[in-house]
C-alpha cells in the first residue's frame, strides 16, 4: 500500500515475476487468446533425461487430470442410476442401472428448484453488473494521479483485509441493527465487492495510459464522461475477469444465505438449496412436497446427486467459454496494493 | 467516484467493528452491545482454561501450514511438468480440466465427499466390499480427516495454483536453456539450477500472502466436509467453523466474539510481523 506512495509506478507482482526477463510480446504469448498457457518452442537438443522427464510429465499430468474429472463423472453417473442398485452396490464410476427417476422427482413439482434458479440468476446478473460498475469506477479513481485522496482511500479499502470485526459482531450488526435478517439484500449487498477485486481492478487500470484521461479533459469532458466513454471500453478484459469472479461469488453463494436467510425465505439461493438437500433429510422431503411420498420412498441417494447436477450444471457448461478470463485473473491477480 | 465503495466498506466492514466490545461483556439482547454487563477478560479466561482456544489455534495453523507447504510443492512440480508437455491439444484439455475444481462451490465438495465416503453407499466402501474387505465408518474416524481435508484442498486448488508458477516458468529467457543444453545439462540440472531459482520471487510473494492468512481457515471446505459431526472436532475443528457453530446453533455471541477478536488481532500481528521481516530481507517483496 505505502509502496505506491513514494513510487507511483511501483511494479506489480506480475511485472516482477514475468517482466524481468520477458518482453511485453512474450508475456502476451505466455497467456494466449484461448486462455491456455502455451510454452514457447525451444530449439534444444533433447538427451535421455529429457525424455525421461517428459514421459513422467505426460503420465503425471494425465493422472492428475483424471483425478480432477472423476468426481464429476461419478456424480453424473450416480444421478442416472437406479436407487436400488446404489443401495446394493454403492456409488461407482459408471451408472448402476439406468433410470431418470431422480430427475422426474425433481421436475415433478419444480416450484422449489425454479424459484431457486430465479433467485440465483437474478442476484448473479444484477450483482455482477452493479458490483462491476462500482469496482471499475473505484479502481479508475484510485489510479488517477491527480486524485489527492487516492492513497488514503486505497488504505481505507485495504485495511479491511488486515483487520476485521469477527463473524459475530458483523452478524449482529447486519441482522439486528440493519434489520436485514430474512432479506435477500443481506446476501446481495455483501457480495457486491471485495477489497481484493478493487485492488485487482486498480492494477488492471494501470495499463490504461494517463494520456487518455488527459485527452478527455482537453476536450472538456467531465470525470464521469471520461470514465464511461473512454476508460470503460478500454478495460474489457479486466471487466471480464473481475465480472467472472463476481459472478462465481454469487452463483456459489451458500454461506451468507445460511446465516442471514436460513429458513425464513421460501426460495433459497441454488447452492444453499443444494446444501440443505445434502445435509438434512427433511429438506429432501419438503422440497419434493406435493408428491405425497414418505421419506423412505424417496430415492434419496440418486436424488441428492441429481440435485447436485441440476444446481451445478449451468456453471460447468458455461465454464469453457469463460475459462480464459480465469487465467488472466490469476496471472495479474498475484499483485500487491 | 469512490463514494459507493467507501459507503460499502463503512457499512459492511467498519460499522461492525465496535461490536467487538461484546467480547468483554456478558451480552444479552435486551441490554444491547454497550448496555450488557462488563466482565473484563472473563470470556477469554474461559477459552484459555478449557483448552478450546489452544485446540482451535493449533488445528487452524497446522492445516494452513500443511496447505501452504504441500500446496506449493505440488503446484511447482505440476508447473514444471506442464512445461514439458508439447502436444497442444493435450495441453488445452488438461489445463481446462485442472481448473474445473476451482470453479465449483464448497457445497459440491461436500457432495463429492458424500459420494465417495459415506458408510452405506460410498464409492470407497463399495470398492472395499468388492475386494472382500469390511466397510469403514469413515465419518466417525477422526484420525483420517486431516488427510481427507488436505487431499480435498489440494484437489480444488492445485490446478489453479500451478498456472501462476507455469506462467513464471514461461517467462524465463530461453537463451538460458539453450546455453544449458550446449553445456550438456540434464533435465534435472535444468530444473534445479534454472527453473527453481527463477520461481523464487513468485514463491515468496505467494508465501507472504498466505502467511498473513494463517489464522483464517477455509471455512466452506471444512464446514461442508465435517459440519456438525462432533466426533471429528478434535482433529478438524478450526476457528472459523467453531465460531459459525456457536452462532448458528447456540446463539452464543460472547464466546464467538471473543474467539473472533483473538483471531483478528493475532492475524493482524502476524501480517505485520511477516511484512516487517520481508521488508528487511528484500523490500521489493514486501506487501506495504
Amino acid at each position: 500500500m505505502h509502496s505506491s506512495d513514494g513510487r507511483p509506478a511501483a511494479p506489480s507482482v506480475d511485472e516482477q515475476v514475468i517482466g524481468k526477463t520477458a518482453t511485453k510480446d512474450e508475456r502476451k504469448k505466455a497467456v494466449s487468446k484461448s486462455g491456455v498457457v502455451v510454452a514457447k518452442p525451444r530449439k534444444v537438443r533433447a538427451d535421455k533425461s529429457d525424455y525421461a522427464l517428459r514421459g513422467v510429465s505426460y503420465l503425471v499430468v494425465t493422472i492428475f487430470t483424471l483425478f480432477c474429472v472423476v468426481p464429476f463423472v461419478m456424480i453424473l453417473s450416480a444421478s442416472f442410476s437406479e436407487e436400488s442398485e446404489i443401495m446394493a452396490h454403492g456409488f461407482g464410476l459408471l451408472p448402476r442401472g439406468f433410470s431418470l427417476t431422480a430427475y422426474e422427482f425433481i421436475f415433478k413439482s419444480p416450484r422449489q428448484i425454479i424459484g431457486s434458479y430465479v433467485v440465483t440468476i437474478t442476484m448473479t446478473v444484477f450483482g455482477t453488473a452493479i458490483g462491476l460498475f462500482i469496482i471499475a469506477m473505484t479502481g479508475y479513481a484510485l489510479q488517477r494521479k491527480d486524485f489527492p485522496l487516492r492513497n488514503w482511500i486505497s488504505f481505507f479499502v485495504y485495511f479491511t483485509t488486515l483487520f476485521s470485526a469477527g463473524l459475530a459482531p458483523t452478524y449482529l450488526w447486519i441482522a439486528r441493527e440493519l434489520g436485514l435478517r430474512g432479506n435477500y439484500l443481506a446476501v446481495f449487498l455483501q457480495l457486491l465487492m471485495t477489497p481484493w477485486l478493487i485492488i485487482l481492478m486498480k492494477n488492471f487500470v494501470r495499463s490504461v495510459p494517463h494520456e487518455v484521461t488527459e485527452s478527455g479533459k482537453v476536450d472538456g469532458a467531465g470525470d464521469f464522461r471520461i470514465f464511461l466513454r473512454l476508460i470503460l471500453p478500454m478495460m474489457k478484459p479486466a471487466l471480464a475477469t473481475t465480472g467472472l469472479f463476481l459472478a462465481l461469488g454469487y452463483w456459489n453463494e451458500w454461506y451468507l444465505s445460511s446465516l442471514y436467510l436460513g429458513s425464513t425465505v421460501e426460495f433459497k439461493p441454488l447452492q444453499y438449496y443444494l446444501y440443505n438437500i445434502i445435509n438434512t433429510a427433511n429438506a429432501l422431503k419438503s422440497s419434493m412436497a406435493g408428491n405425497n411420498v414418505t421419506i423412505t420412498q424417496l430415492p434419496s441417494n440418486t436424488l441428492k446427486m441429481a440435485s447436485a447436477v441440476v444446481a451445478t450444471g449451468p456453471i460447468v457448461l458455461l465454464y469453457p467459454f469463460v475459462q480464459r478470463y480465469f487465467v488472466s485473473g490469476i496471472t495479474v491477480g498475484a499483485v500487491k496494493g | 467516484m469512490c463514494l459507493p465503495a467507501i459507503a460499502f466498506f463503512i457499512v459492511f466492514a467498519y460499522a461492525p467493528l465496535p461490536g467487538s466490545w461484546i467480547a468483554f461483556t456478558n451480552f444479552n439482547y435486551h441490554d444491547g452491545i454497550f448496555g450488557s454487563p462488563f466482565v473484563g477478560l472473563r470470556n477469554f479466561e474461559f477459552l484459555v482454561k478449557s483448552g478450546q482456544l489452544w485446540n482451535l489455534t493449533r488445528n487452524t495453523v497446522l492445516y494452513n501450514v500443511a496447505f501452504i507447504v504441500l500446496g506449493n510443492i505440488v503446484q511447482v512440480a505440476l508447473a514444471i511438468m506442464l512445461n514439458e508437455i508439447r502436444s497442444k491439444y493435450f495441453k488445452k484439455v488438461s489445463q481446462a480440466v485442472m481448473f474445473l475444481p476451482y470453479f465449483i462451490s464448497a457445497v459440491l465438495i461436500g457432495v463429492i465427499a458424500f459420494n465417495l465416503l459415506n458408510y452405506d453407499t460410498g464409492a470407497v466402501n463399495a470398492l472395499i466390499a468388492q475386494t472382500g474387505g469390511n466397510p469403514i465408518k469413515i465419518y466417525s474416524i477422526a484420525g483420517l480427516w486431516p488427510i481427507i481435508i488436505i487431499l480435498c484442498h489440494l484437489w480444488q486448488s492445485t490446478g489453479y495454483g500451478s498456472i501462476v508458477y507455469f506462467a513464471a516458468i514461461l517467462s524465463i529467457d530461453t537463451a538460458l536453456f539453450e546455453a544449458a543444453a550446449i553445456d550438456g545439462a540434464s533435465a534435472w540440472q535444468r530444473t534445479r539450477y534454472i527453473i527453481l531459482p527463477s520461481l523464487k520471487p513468485t514463491f515468496f510473494i505467494l508465501l507472504l500472502f498466505s502467511l498473513g492468512g494463517i489464522m483464517k481457515g477455509n471455512f466452506g471446505l471444512f464446514w461442508n466436509l465435517v459440519g456438525n459431526n462432533a466426533s471429528l472436532y478434535g482433529t478438524t475443528d478450526i476457528i472459523d467453523t467453531s465460531v459459525y457453530r456457536m452462532i448458528i446453533s447456540q446463539n452464543n455471541f460472547t464466546t464467538s466474539t471473543a474467539v473472533g477478536l483473538y483471531q483478528s488481532l493475532f492475524g493482524f500481528a502476524l501480517v505485520m510481523l511477516c511484512n516487517w521481516i520481508v521488508r528487511r530481507v528484500n523490500e521489493d517483496y514486501a506487501l506495504f
